[in-house]
């Protein structure tokens, strides 16, 4: 047949569609469960690392199960969801809602809030899932707290595609490790959010250090806190009252 | 002796000297970075952090070389007048394994590259090994081409990380080399050191190929222009 002809053309065009399609195929559905299992175990990775625990993508999940006692969603004023509206086990409930994706595709006020009641060294922790814009993408992160629901016991961060030595520092010890320590709320009770500030300013136990030359995922990474942990903070509030009127 | 008896032509080694140069010459005298201007994007793009670097490197490599061999196997039924969007969908197909393949085995050095690996497909050096080498030749010298071609991209790459992190962040592949008391910071005045934000932005990346692509030439004698 001759090689340059149109219908050979058309013939070696549409034949190679279909064999390297199917092969895309073949490949993504076998390596499909291998990827889901690693998205899973990545964010209990995360949500461990937001408490503290270091651990690898392949430890993630008995340490998740080990320390992670209960999961309760908010809906976007900040009261709990009944959990029998739930349908199942409230944690995968809890892990099936992605913070990101919650900010991206959601209107405000339809957007769903999961919080983890965790457990370290018999202490209550709680761990928020926060998600905004970075400079190029999404960025997602997980803030701990201590029983007080105001001093922060560590926070995790991730990205889709900040830029590598610049806005993706934010996933690094350096950045991560100025948030230990810090209070959600001023001294009467009153929601501050932790700030992201311009590196050197004088530090309060509401800032932490941006990232020099990450100037815009700084921003984004404040902008996400600040948003996402109001919600939670009312929740926190709606908790601490009840508590009081208890006793 | 006599001229009469027709000497066979011995079989080719799979290391002939010839084959030995395939993978030689593009580490200098034909680099694809340096000398035949290839790739450059990526180059500054990926070399911020030596290990960036280097699994940048060897996915190219890997699909440089697979690339290669695929369509030297085809290049006697390629129809000519498609041969581009054959090696574009040959080359696209191998970066979304590649992709696939690292997010499912090796999930944290995927998560850190997941765009630049997409962007292999752009990588002018794939595609320009291809067109130049394996349409024309048997699949076992483009296995040897790719491989070079995959290595002398690794030496650029992996010299350009190695500077760019260590003047630009005092690291290397992610551990701190220059001790922490010798960089100056505001919450240590006394460090002597001051890390060079400028080299770990893609233009400093540039000027350091153009110091690499002087100082290459005025060692190699065979890449000075009359």
């Amino acid at each position: 047949m001759n090689k340059d002809s149109n219908a050979y053309t058309i013939i070696f065009a549409f034949v190679m569609c279909v064999v390297v399609g199917t092969a895309l195929v073949l490949v993504a559905q076998l390596l499909k469960p291998f990827q889901d299992a690693n998205i899973l175990n990545d964010k209990k990775q995360n949500i461990l690392a937001a408490l503290q625990i270091k651990t690898d993508l392949k430890g993630a999940e008995a340490k998740f199960n080990e320390h992670v006692k209960e999961a309760i969603i908010l809906n976007a004023k900040g009261e709990a969801i009944d959990p029998a509206t739930l349908g199942g086990d409230p944690i995968k409930a809890a892990l099936d809602i992605n913070a990101l994706t919650e900010f991206k595709d959601k209107k405000p006020e339809e957007r769903k809030y999961p919080l983890f009641v965790c457990e370290k060294e018999s202490k209550t922790y709680f761990v928020m899932p926060v998600g905004g814009l970075g400079l190029w993408a999404g960025i997602w992160g997980y803030v701990s707290v201590e029983a007080d629901m105001n001093t922060v016991a560590g926070a995790s961060f991730d990205h889709k595609s900040e830029t590598p030595g610049l806005g993706a520092e934010i996933t690094t010890d350096f950045f991560e490790g100025q948030f230990p320590g810090k209070k959600l709320n001023d001294e009467t009770g009153n929601f501050v959010s932790i700030r992201v500030v311009k590196p050197g300013t004088p530090q309060t136990e509401h800032t932490v250090d941006g990232i020099s030359g990450g100037t815009f995922t700084s921003k984004g990474v404040d902008e996400m806190l600040t948003r996402c942990l109001s919600v939670y903070s009312v929740y926190f509030k709606s908790m601490s009252n009840s508590v009081t009127a208890t006793n | 002796m006599s001229t009469t008896e027709v000497k066979k032509a011995p079989k080719e080694g799979l290391f002939s000297k010839k084959n030995r140069k395939l993978i030689t010459d593009p580490l200098n005298d034909s680099n694809p970075v340096t000398v035949q201007v290839l790739g450059i994007c990526s180059a500054l793009a990926v070399t911020v952090q030596v290990k960036n670097a280097f699994v940048m490197a060897a996915s190219v490599t890997a699909v440089t070389i697979l690339g290669n061999v695929l369509m030297s196997l085809m290049r006697n039924i390629v129809p000519n007048r498609i041969r581009i969007i054959v090696q574009l969908v040959v080359v696209a197909a191998l970066v979304i394994i590649v992709d696939q393949t690292l997010k499912a085995f090796v999930y944290d050095v995927s998560k850190q590259l997941s765009v630049f690996v997409g962007l292999i497909i752009t990588n002018c050096i794939i595609m320009g090994r291809i067109e130049a080498f394996a349409l024309g030749n048997k699949p076992w010298p483009s296995v040897l081409d790719g491989l070079g071609n995959g290595l002398g991209y690794g030496i650029v790459l992996m010299t350009l990380g190695v500077v760019r992190e260590l003047f630009g962040s005092g690291k290397l592949w992610g551990a701190q080399v220059l001790p922490e008391s010798w960089i100056y910071s505001v919450n240590n005045p006394d460090g002597w050191y001051v890390l060079n934000n400028f080299i770990i932005l893609p233009p400093m990346a540039l000027m350091l190929v153009g110091l690499y692509i002087w100082i290459q030439r005025a060692r190699n004698t065979k890449l000075i222009e009359s």
